[in-house]
């Protein structure tokens, strides 16, 4: 009933994709995983630990379940390119969700660097994800530089209120030719149902499920209210209107 | 403009006058607020904030798990080297206090961080006393160039280096700085530290905007609670954080709350600062600055400890030793008694007890 969607040629059927950072331990996750049914799971490179199987995150993200490795931590385009390499290095393909944040306050993206970093990582071969704040120019030339995806953010990472970047998403949901994927501030189901009603090809969330009281409960409304916008996009939602139809029709003369 | 300037401006007698006069309604629109400016702070350091101390709890727990989740981030602290030529009188290396001093030789590096690593922990602080002669910075790069091998990410607590130095340092992989004010009131500094290189107030004082020039990742502060009135202390400490986030916006910029502890010395602190204190202290920073590194050392004991996990703190040390080496080599006489014994499995257990993941690895110093 629902349509899968794609990266490049990766195919996947689900359309939450969720991070691996705040949860109380790796059984958590391990557990939400299986729960939201989904296909991909971002994991910050600066905490994998293959020295240290116990708390090697890797050893806790199921088998059938792809690895989207980011690159969070990074404050310069450089940074952002060494830790890709070393993601790859150490095996994780060559999929890369790019994160260059160098505003420790809000957490917002340096679009700039951003940019930057995936003109160097696309060169190398590199599927590039850019998280980036939702802007039409930036988008534009992260797409001319070889993006595979845009990530806009729907309000500051970890901020749980929503998607009030809504406006400029639609935006980019129109003029841009990738897969559109609101990554952070979404905090409730709803919202994501709402995002993905709107058009977003896929929702990214860490904070709302990890925070969550019951992250495993939550982990599955997430997975239905996805499932639920997915299928309202396809269905198409009626038409909004402010008032009932007019009772007396200004151009009821013409007939 | 530097944070000196800043310090200038301060006016005691104002600030205490202000603080005495906040009533309840102010504090609750501190507690009621979102942003909170510098006079929300001041409101949620003062006595009237004290009876709030669970609704400031409540809020600064929610802030926390919602912006570092449930996990804290171990490390341990390596000392290095204990010469020093300062005189601070409530320091155990004090120059004139007569204790066997030492150096570790690279040996003795490398045999320590091989068992602080098979512990588990990749953040490593490396600490000296202050000798330019026994312990200078190339002896710092010759450690850093050994303990990189087994950390990816190092920060030093040493003495004040030049903004050249921190970038040289942080050019052979180390990413963070911990350096302590001690005491922000300046006369009350120059009566603590009677000689030595560390009497220059200001050259202490400008050292994280030294390093943070230098492109140090972290940068961590603190006051040495116990040596003047801790909600003035406090309050400057708020001050010289909130300017470091906003002059260095890409740094993670940490604060600490040592309180003093015996050591060999035997000086008293003439400010003592109580266990609701230091949670009135905790919270009111969580509230003002939701995204700041908070650690806790094992200058507190356990059981604290275990409480003020739920309660803002982010980084915690375990398996801690003051004294030169001690993970693999015989210690000596620590910088102060620590009060928390905890090995690292230990701290873990307690971590995840409190339904916390403690965290090794956060960083890689690529």
């Amino acid at each position: 009933m629902t349509q899968p969607w794609q990266i490049r040629d990766l195919t996947f059927n689900s359309r939450l994709i969720i991070g691996t950072g705040k949860y109380p331990s790796h059984q958590v996750l391990r557990e939400v995983i299986e729960a939201s049914g989904v296909e991909l799971v971002t994991v910050a490179v600066r905490r994998v630990d293959l020295d240290f199987p116990e708390e090697n995150i890797l050893n806790y993200i199921p088998t059938g379940c792809r690895l989207l490795p980011n690159t969070s931590g990074a404050r310069t385009a450089e940074e952002a390119v060494r830790i890709a390499r070393l993601a790859r290095a150490s095996g994780c393909g060559d999929l890369i969700k790019l994160e260059v944040v160098n505003d420790n306050k809000y957490l917002l993206p340096d679009n700039m660097e951003t940019l930057r970093a995936t003109e160097i990582l696309v060169k190398e071969g590199f599927t590039v994800l850019p998280y980036v704040s939702p802007d039409l120019a930036i988008a534009r030339r992260l797409a001319e530089a070889g993006a595979a995806a845009i990530m806009p953010l729907g309000a500051p990472i970890g901020s749980n209120r929503g998607l009030k970047t809504k406006e400029l998403i639609r935006i980019l949901i129109d003029e841009i030719p990738l897969p559109i994927i609101v990554d952070a501030g979404i905090g409730r189901p709803s919202e994501a149902a709402e995002a993905i009603e709107l058009g977003v090809t896929a929702v990214m969330l860490n904070t709302a499920i990890a925070t969550a009281g019951d992250p495993v409960k939550m982990a599955l409304a997430f997975r239905h209210a996805v499932q639920a916008g997915h299928l309202a996009y396809l269905a198409g939602l009626g038409p909004v209107q402010e008032t009932a139809a007019a009772s007396s029709p200004l151009t009821g003369f013409l007939q | 403009m530097s944070f000196y300037h800043v310090i200038e401006s301060f006016d005691a007698a104002a600030f205490q006058r202000r603080i005495q006069s906040i009533g309840p309604s102010q504090v609750e629109i501190a507690l009621a607020k979102d942003r909170l400016s510098l006079d929300d702070l001041l409101a949620l350091l003062s006595p009237a904030a004290a009876a709030y101390l669970e609704p400031m709890a409540q809020k600064a727990h929610r802030l926390t798990v919602q912006h570092f989740g449930r996990t804290i981030l171990l490390y341990t602290p390596l000392y290095l080297g204990n010469y020093c030529c300062n005189t601070c009188v409530y320091c155990g290396f004090n120059a004139t206090n007569k204790i066997r001093r030492s150096k570790l030789t690279m040996a003795e590096v490398e045999a320590e961080a091989r068992a602080i690593a098979g512990s588990g922990l990749k953040h490593i602080l490396i600490l000296t006393g202050e000798s330019r002669a026994q312990t200078p910075v190339s002896y710092l790069i010759d450690c850093v160039n050994i303990l990189k091998k087994y950390f990816p990410s190092i920060c030093i607590e040493v003495y004040a280096l030049t903004e050249e130095e921190y970038t040289e340092l942080t050019a052979y992989g180390v990413d963070g700085l911990t350096i302590y004010q001690e005491v922000y009131q300046r006369e009350i500094y120059d009566q603590l530290h009677p000689s030595g290189p560390k009497k220059d107030y200001r050259f202490r004082l400008e050292a994280p905007e030294r390093a943070g020039r230098a492109g140090m990742r972290t940068l961590g502060i603190g006051a040495l609670f116990g040596l003047h009135n801790w909600r003035e202390e406090g309050f400057l400490q708020g001050l010289h954080a909130a300017y470091l986030q906003d002059t260095f916006p890409g740094a993670e910029v940490s604060v600490s709350f040592p309180r003093i502890r015996p050591q060999v010395g035997g000086f008293t602190p003439p400010s003592p600062v109580s266990d609701r204190d230091l949670v009135q202290l905790i919270t009111a920073f969580r509230l003002f600055m939701p995204r700041l590194g908070i650690t806790i050392s094992t200058r507190e004991r356990a059981q604290l400890r275990n409480h003020l996990i739920h309660l803002g703190v982010t980084k915690m040390s375990a398996g801690s030793c003051t004294a030169v080496g001690g993970h693999a080599t015989p210690a000596g006489t620590g910088q102060f008694e620590i009060s928390d014994e905890r090995s690292v499995p230990e701290m873990a257990a307690a971590i995840y007890g409190a339904g916390y993941q403690p965290v090794y690895k956060d960083w890689q110093g690529y």
